[in-house]
């Protein structure tokens, strides 16, 4: 390959990461408003919310990402810049599985804590804030480091559109070329690296935001103890 | 907005094709997967790490990187190697094996999920590990294991749409075909849209009934 | 319900044949650790062939584990174990699987196979393992089913059953293989209160009417006293005291075992 190609990847990795990071942003605040909204006290709140996240969830990225381009400009007439265009699309249906992280985190925290911030009268948005929220964070991040490698692998669909990212620099050097194998391996490979240092980051994100509520992270990869052979017997029948 | 009711009545025979070869690709996919996914588990569990570690690289790269990309590779580097399938077939593969490195996950959790006394019985009873594995372990497996693998059917689902990059003809390719023809975008990809939301909710309805019946 | 049955009384007369060897179990300066943990510390003991044994003293002092390494669920870091003159430990996979063809064990968690009915868990190992007939396998199943009361209950699966009926069924599981050894590790300590008796009732009437070698680990002292030729006091991973059931809860020697029974009994 030469150095003129490379730089085409290059600038394909560029765009990428940026779809990861505006992307990211944006279903980080959908999951947030619609996951609180799951949990509200008004049923209409929690319907709408759930109509969301039933429709994005339902619906296919790469159909979404189509409808972005091709049919909100010719039914309402609003051309996005591709890079918006691919954010929009991306950032609302991942925003969407994010909502269902933030609403089972927020579920599991211990309804006596709910109940103490009830005791101390807190505003329900003070208990959200101060109570809910900084304990249900640290156990959303495994999850979150889930979705953003499904992003990350979302956004190769921009290229379908056009876009210039890493997996449509991959399809014009292959042109150049007249060779797959070599190219997307490579592709693939920097897709991976990208993918193992975001797991890495979040991991670290962790640990700083359990060390915050006094709790050790849990062990990598299997969080299942092994019973320990002196038991008696593991486990019921 | 103009919405035109004609355009919708003159897709759905397109959009009928399309779901056919949709579901087609969906129900081969998910077999691919199921078998794979229960391959690499296997493996994985293997004391040798000469098999168990490759076996858990491999997964893991599929796992992280794009379908799409992957997609790419196998349609355009197996004629390479002289390996030549029909677009439906490397479609078929291709997300058949990536969803294989999420179910082989799903079936390693329901194998962790079988209670190690089970395994010490079967010990005390001296039964052949092979018998063990396909009397005693995996049929206690599936139980915990078919909602999660409903859950990635549904996933499945909507990813077929990237089959069209490859000429598949699935609904999301039909639709791009008819937009082609006709210049009308808003209603084909509307009326697919629609079409996968009705789909994998009702999916998931009788997924959640299917998993009231499994569990005893 | 009775024990009386042709069928213990041929596993009865396997370990008569073993008995021209009065020994059929020796474990011989055997240690165990789990990590830092030392279990076992160069344990030295034998067990001849008939016989009852019952393991007693504080929890962890490593009874159980003495039952799992004679069913090889968990292997030794030195010393040797033979069963009927074979060497269990070091010894190759085929041997271990040789040896305990031998040894039936019932849990103290029942351990049955929940996807299986009642009748399917006695007959899979005597099928697979021992090469019955399908027919043959039924008829021992049936038989045992009747020896401990469940006769009726051949097409429950385990989950319908009490725990006491689970460890019934457990028990004809490991009969079923007429083993020369039973090991019974903490049989009740899983049931209910009001159900210990019942499975109790029944270990004592096989170990009545049978010549099968047994080795227990209880808590149950009155139990260990009905049915012991030979009590084992453990502590601190070793046997400090051995002797008849009469000697041991009645004259008993060692400071710890004083102890031990001054604080369960």
């Amino acid at each position: 390959m030469t150095s003129g190609l490379w730089e085409l990847v290059l600038r394909g990795v560029w765009v990428t990461v940026q779809l990861l990071v505006f992307g990211g942003l944006l279903a980080t605040a959908v999951s947030f408003a619609v996951g609180i909204a799951r949990v509200d006290r008004r049923w209409i709140v929690r319907f709408l919310a759930g109509v969301y996240t039933e429709v994005f969830r339902g619906t296919s990225a790469l159909i979404m990402i189509f409808w972005v381009y091709f049919v909100l400009p010719l039914a309402f007439g609003w051309q996005l810049v591709p890079m918006w265009a691919a954010v929009l699309a991306l950032g609302l249906t991942y925003g969407a599985y994010g909502a269902e992280i933030v609403r089972g985190a927020l579920n599991s925290v211990d309804p006596a804590q709910r109940e103490g911030g009830i005791a101390l009268s807190f505003s329900p948005w003070q208990r959200m804030r101060l109570i809910l929220l900084p304990q249900a964070v640290p156990e959303m991040i495994p999850p979150f480091a889930n979705l953003l490698v499904e992003l990350l692998k979302g956004t190769a669909l921009v290229s379908i559109m056009g876009m210039g990212d890493l997996a449509f620099s991959g399809s014009l050097v292959r042109l150049a070329l007249q060779e797959s194998v070599e190219i997307y391996t490579y592709i693939l490979l920097i897709y991976f690296v990208i993918a193992f240092l975001l797991t890495r980051a979040m991991r670290a994100l962790e640990r700083r935001l359990k060390a915050g509520v006094g709790r050790a992270p849990a062990k990598a990869g299997g969080a299942r103890a092994r019973v320990p052979e002196t038991a008696g017997a593991g486990g019921g029948a | 907005m103009n919405w035109d009711w004609n355009a919708v009545v003159d897709f759905l025979p397109h959009f009928r094709d399309g779901l056919i070869v949709t579901l087609q690709a969906l129900a081969l996919g998910s077999v691919v997967s199921f078998a794979l996914g229960l391959v690499w588990a296997l493996l994985v569990r293997t004391p040798t790490r000469w098999v168990s570690w490759p076996v858990g690289v491999f997964t893991e790269f599929v796992r992280n990187t794009p379908l799409l990309v992957q997609l790419f590779f196998l349609f355009y580097v197996l004629p390479e190697w002289g390996l030549t399938f029909s677009a439906l077939t490397t479609g078929v593969f291709a997300i058949g094996l990536h969803y294989s490195t999420y179910t082989m996950q799903v079936y390693r959790a329901g194998i962790e999920a079988v209670p190690a006394g089970q395994w010490e019985a079967a010990t005390a009873l001296n039964l052949p590990l092979r018998r063990t594995w396909t009397v005693v372990i995996l049929p206690q497996a599936v139980r915990r294991v078919v909602p999660a693998l409903g859950n990635y059917v549904i996933s499945m689902l909507k990813d077929t749409p990237i089959l069209m990059v490859i000429t598949v003809p699935e609904m999301l390719g039909e639709a791009r075909l008819y937009a082609q023809e006709t210049f009308r975008f808003t209603e084909p990809l509307t009326v697919i849209g629609v079409a996968f939301i009705v789909i994998s909710y009702l999916a998931s309805v009788l997924l959640r009934t299917l998993e009231r019946r499994l569990v005893r | 319900m009775s024990a009386d049955t042709p069928l213990l009384k041929e596993a009865g007369s396997r370990a008569d044949r073993a008995a021209d060897r009065a020994e059929l179990i020796r474990f011989e300066n055997v240690t165990k650790r789990f990590g830092s943990n030392t279990v076992l510390d160069r344990l030295d003991f034998s067990v001849d062939a008939g016989k009852h044994v019952t393991l007693i003293g504080p929890s962890g002092s490593g009874k159980t584990t003495i039952l799992r390494l004679l069913m090889t669920l968990t292997k030794p870091d030195e010393g040797t174990i033979t069963v009927g003159g074979q060497r269990l430990f070091p010894a190759s996979d085929k041997q271990c699987r040789e040896v305990r063809k031998n040894i039936g064990m019932v849990f103290q968690q029942f351990n049955l196979f929940p996807n299986m009915k009642v009748l399917r868990n006695i007959t899979e190992a005597p099928v697979t393992v021992l090469g019955l007939s399908k027919d043959e396998a039924e008829a021992r199943a049936r038989e045992l089913l009747d020896m401990v009361g469940l006769a009726d209950k051949c097409d429950s699966y385990p989950t319908q059953l009490s725990g006491g009926q689970q460890q019934r069924v457990a028990i004809a599981r490991a009969l079923a293989m007429r083993p020369q050894v039973l090991l019974l590790d903490e049989v009740t300590s899983a049931l209910d209160p009001e159900l210990v008796a019942g499975v109790l009732d029944l270990l004592r009437d096989i170990a009545r009417t049978t010549d099968i070698t047994m080795l227990c680990v209880t808590h149950e002292m009155n139990f260990a006293r009905d049915i012991s030729d030979q009590v084992l006091m453990f502590d601190s991973g070793q046997v400090i005291e051995s002797g008849s059931p009469e000697k041991i809860f009645g004259e008993p020697e060692h400071e710890r075992t004083r102890e031990f029974l001054g604080a369960v009994l």
